[in-house]
């Protein structure tokens, strides 16, 4: 909750209206602090992210948490572990089917550039980004707990920075994926 | 009253479904609430573990089979570098291998805590998750002090393992020991095994005679689970398990008929205990001296020829194959994954007219399949 607040900037209310602005913070606040990951477990990172949703780690404690099974009441997709020819069409599905705003937590080094399949794998794409749009890169073999834990405050901060202007701008256009 | 019409519908469950545990695909042929038929896609996590090892060194292969199995790392690099100390024609240090055992144990019962876990969590429910979650931490932990890793560990190297195990860690590991077995075990069984909405989701459901288990391949728990009692580790021992006294649990139909999810099941929890066990005498017996042929870390060059080992994971028999021709690679590999028989079974299984959707899940969680090992 700490680190959201820290974006509310007081200064702010004297250069636009303050109705709009203070709306905007108050959608943002709730939307950062229910963020409703996808339950999208591909591989080894999934353990992980199990983990972290887990007694130890309990996500739950910041404002995150109940995997949803479906795109459908998802905002958050953390595509956790490697993404392979035959799977990258779903996954960009799957990103097309949730609702805006939505956002893109890439876990994991197969996830962010091929891992450790970068030079002989003939199956792993190379970088979840050339399907859909990343917004954090949680880096690791597979990243610990802790790490998804940062990603996904990064993730709330940027989901304090959401504009409601700006959400016309930035709709993503379907597309197919072409395996290379 | 006019005859009310059915027709059958055909249903897609995964690549992305919470229960199939990772990217697997069933296309279900229903009728109503009961399953005809079933068709199973593998293939979304294909690793291309066999042609990688191919193209790296003997020792550069072992972080590749952390990440088959990734549940239990430990046994897939015990089964590798075996295999390659069998082509080499050497053996591992005396502490190494003590050291191998214990890890291999203590990581086969973090794999069945999973196991447990998302078992009740598929079924419906969710607080076994939890508590499974609270133990697996702690052999996490004691893993992370190890080697620094909580998930691929690369622990067990060709020739030994790669970090020496310190009288702290053995203190943790007695003292998880201490703690797991008989309290946790018991509270297990409290909370899921003897619960009564659990049974009658479980029991009598998927049931696997014996042949129809050894026709399929089928091994490990689940083979187990159907009153065969095969183990490698008692069978064929390798790495010194001979050494150990231990009981090999199988299924006899307590709750329904032998080979049914609750007989696998209850394997699984049972097979903790017997884990425990072997961990325990190993503490006691564990020697003093190397734990690791620093010589082999560079290079390692077998001799022309072929061999072929195989340990019992936490799903059932992992074997690698490694033809070498000389070089410092391995010139072809093939790996026997337990999960990718387990998986054959499933659509046998669904073809006996009595399963019904609700089951699928059931049937699929005790099957214990992890997709990194089924697609490799």
């Amino acid at each position: 909750m700490g680190n959201v607040l820290e974006n509310l900037n007081p200064d702010s209310f004297t250069k636009d209206t303050v109705f709009i602005n203070s709306l905007e913070n108050l959608i943002n606040l709730t939307r950062a602090n229910s963020v409703w990951p996808l339950t999208f477990g591909l591989a080894c990172c999934a353990i992980e992210m199990m983990a972290t949703g887990a007694s130890k780690y309990d996500i739950d404690r910041f404002g995150s948490g109940p995997f949803r099974a479906t795109p459908r009441q998802a905002d958050l997709m953390i595509v956790a572990g490697t993404v392979t020819h035959k799977m990258a069409p779903r996954v960009k599905r799957l990103y097309d089917m949730m609702p805006e705003p939505k956002y893109v937590l890439a876990m994991g080094g197969c996830v962010i550039r091929g891992g450790p399949y970068v030079k002989y794998g003939y199956h792993v794409v190379k970088g979840v980004d050339l399907i859909v749009p990343v917004d954090v890169y949680v880096p690791g073999c597979p990243p610990r707990p802790e790490a998804l834990l940062e990603g996904i405050f990064k993730i709330q901060k940027l989901m304090m920075r959401e504009k409601i202007g700006d959400r016309a701008r930035k709709s993503t256009k379907p597309e197919v994926y072409q395996p290379a | 009253m006019r005859d009310i019409r059915t027709e059958e519908m055909l249903l897609n469950m995964g690549p992305q479904h919470p229960s199939t545990h990772g990217v697997f695909r069933v296309v279900i042929r229903t009728d109503g609430e009961m399953v005809l038929e079933t068709e199973s896609h593998i293939g979304y996590l294909h690793r291309c573990f066999e042609k990688v090892a191919e193209n790296v060194s003997y020792v550069q292969v072992v972080p590749y089979t952390d990440r088959m199995d990734y549940v239990c790392s430990m046994i897939n690099n015990l089964g590798w570098a075996e295999a390659v100390e069998k082509l080499l024609g050497i053996e591992a240090p005396e502490r190494a291998q003590y050291i191998r055992v214990m890890v291999a144990e203590l990581n086969r019962i973090a794999s069945h805590l999973l196991a447990f876990g998302t078992y009740g969590m598929d079924i419906g429910a969710v607080t076994p998750f939890l508590y499974a979650f609270r133990d697996r931490e702690k052999i996490l932990k004691i893993f992370e002090k190890l080697c620094g890793q909580r998930l691929n560990y690369t622990y067990v190297r060709v020739g030994g393992v790669s970090f020496d195990i310190t009288d702290e860690i053995l203190k943790d590991i007695e003292d998880f020991c201490n703690y797991f077995e008989p309290d946790i075990i018991d509270e297990y069984n409290r909370l899921l095994s003897y619960n009564g909405i659990f049974i009658s989701r479980t029991a009598n459901v998927g049931v696997i005679p014996r042949q129809m288990a050894i026709g399929y391949g089928l091994t490990g728990p689940n083979l187990r689970g159907s009153g065969v009692r095969r183990d490698l580790r008692k069978d064929e021992p390798y790495c010194i398990y001979d050494r150990f006294q231990f009981e090999i649990p199988a299924g006899s139909g307590e709750q329904g008929q032998t080979g049914d999810c609750w007989d696998r099941y209850m394997v699984r929890i049972r097979e903790m205990t017997q884990s425990i066990m072997i961990v325990r005498q190993a503490l006691k017996g564990i020697p003093s001296g190397l734990h690791l042929d620093k010589k082999l870390q560079l290079k390692v060059k077998p001799p022309k020829g072929e061999a072929y080992h195989k340990v019992e994971g936490a799903r059932g028999e992992l074997g690698f194959h490694i033809v070498s021709d000389g070089s410092e690679k391995p010139y072809r590999v093939k790996t026997r994954g337990p999960s990718f028989c387990n998986i054959s079974v499933l659509d046998e299984l669904t073809r006996t007219g009595k399963c019904m959707v609700a089951d699928m899940v059931a049937i699929i969680g005790s099957l214990d399949i992890v997709m990194g090992e089924v697609d490799r």
